[in-house]
């Protein structure tokens, strides 16, 4: 079953002389343990193309399933639940909150689903050892460097049993070999059945995605085939 | 690549053997530029000849071989250190395919250069894809194999933002009223820009 799927989506803001179109017409299927990066210039539709897939947004047209759920026809309640259990978000500046700890950042979202405090402490922990970061368990954001800030950040959106992982320019904010470690973090979680999204302007990062998706005006213009078996590139310097 | 001074580095950390000597090249290029033994042995023959190694042993009348032992020789040190030290030559810009490309499919008629441009773009990011994955499965280990994909994925997303870049100026030419049919017209007067001149070659 596909993590996510979009299907014929459209979105336009505004109305009349001001109408902006930002998707049209966008089809994009991601499987389960597939990491897709999407790149295009800005004002292409990168980020709308996000929004919507995290249903934090609706399309003006389309559907959007998820775990072949259609989430047009789900009710409020029904969405939340399925945003706090199902998808993780990361975005570029981390949106840690300042006044809670690094675990208590990874563990919120399990404690508002109703999972007991304990046992969100415990998943949060495991979250952050598995990061490198259990050291820094107990510490403010503000005592975290710009890279760990972002590897709790990404505790946080794959504590519990999400599957769906959307990322806005999560590397961003930071150096090239933070950047890639980020990426690499992302992209070992999709080895293990986590279906990623990553929008980026970086062609490097991007390069750790199994598809990369082209962006132009708002249309899917091109994609990258299926990766090539990894020795390909030394059998032709033989 | 100068198979010559790779060699000459080999034997400044000490005297080795032909075969010892080839190894050491491909594990010291991350094992990307594999060597034939032929050209291992070519390379030290004239290297013997110009006076910068010398067979150990004196056995001068051997034919060179796996077996044989070279050493670095003054000469040779010298050779090496006053390679290191001089820059490749950059300055004139190589004739590249995919820039003639880009250049041509202006002017063909009915050409999309926005397919021609993707579909260059796509296969750059592609061959970005595979090297990322090479050196994930790497995971660092080998520092050698490490600069030379760095290396690689600068050089090919250069050339995915020259296209991002060319894009981006076609599309504006457009919107200006440029007229493909009269690509390029050459100001009056104009010339090529000289080459920069940024210290002699030798």
């Amino acid at each position: 079953m596909n993590a996510l799927e979009l299907r014929s989506i459209s979105k336009v803001y505004g109305r009349g002389a001001a109408e902006v179109q930002a998707l049209r017409d966008v089809s994009l299927t991601v499987a389960a343990g597939e990491m897709v990066a999407v790149m295009g210039p800005s004002g292409s539709g990168k980020s709308s193309l996000l929004t919507i897939a995290g249903t934090l947004e609706e399309p003006t047209s389309g559907a959007v399933l998820i775990d072949g759920k259609d989430t047009l026809r789900m009710s409020g309640g029904a969405k939340s639940r399925l945003r706090r259990r199902t998808i993780g978000y990361v975005f570029q500046d981390f949106n840690l909150l300042p006044g809670l700890t690094a675990a208590e950042n990874v563990s919120m979202p399990l404690e508002l689903d109703g999972t007991s405090m304990h046992k969100a402490h415990l998943a949060a922990i495991k979250a952050l050892e598995e990061l490198g970061l259990s050291s820094q368990a107990r510490r403010f954001p503000d005592q975290l460097s710009g890279g760990e800030r972002q590897r709790v950040a990404i505790a946080r959106a794959v504590v519990g049993e999400r599957t769906l992982l959307l990322a806005d320019e999560p590397s961003g904010a930071l150096d090239s070999v933070n950047g890639e470690a980020v990426m690499q973090l992302i992209h070992s979680y999709c080895k293990r059945g986590t279906a990623a999204v990553v929008v980026t302007h970086d062609l490097q990062l991007a390069s750790w995605a199994d598809r990369i998706v082209f962006l132009r005006d708002g249309r899917v213009v091109d994609q990258t085939a299926a990766p090539a078996g990894p020795e390909t590139l030394l059998e032709q310097s033989s | 690549m100068s198979v010559r001074h790779a060699l000459l580095a080999l034997l400044s950390e000490g005297s080795k053997y032909g075969l010892q000597l080839r190894e050491e090249f491909e594990a010291n290029t991350g094992q990307v530029w594999p060597l034939n033994g032929g050209q291992v042995y070519t390379t030290l023959q004239r290297l013997e000849r110009d006076g910068l190694v010398a067979a150990l042993g004196g056995a001068g009348d051997l034919v060179p071989g796996p077996q044989k032992a070279y050493r670095i020789t003054d000469a040779g040190s010298a050779e090496l250190n006053r390679w290191l030290l001089v820059p490749p030559d950059l300055s004139t810009p190589p004739r590249d395919d995919l820039v003639m490309k880009v250049l041509i499919a202006v002017r063909v008629p009915g050409t999309d250069v926005s397919e021609v441009i993707q579909a260059h773009r796509r296969y750059l990011v592609q061959l970005m894809q595979e090297w990322t994955r090479l050196k994930d499965d790497d995971n660092g280990r080998d520092l050698a194999f490490a600069l030379i994909v760095d290396s690689e994925m600068f050089r090919l997303e250069s050339v995915v933002r020259w296209l991002d870049a060319a894009e981006v100026r076609l599309r504006r030419a457009l919107a200006d009223g440029w007229n493909p049919a009269q690509a390029f017209p050459a100001p009056a007067g104009a010339r090529l820009p000289t080459r920069p001149a940024m210290g002699a070659r030798r």
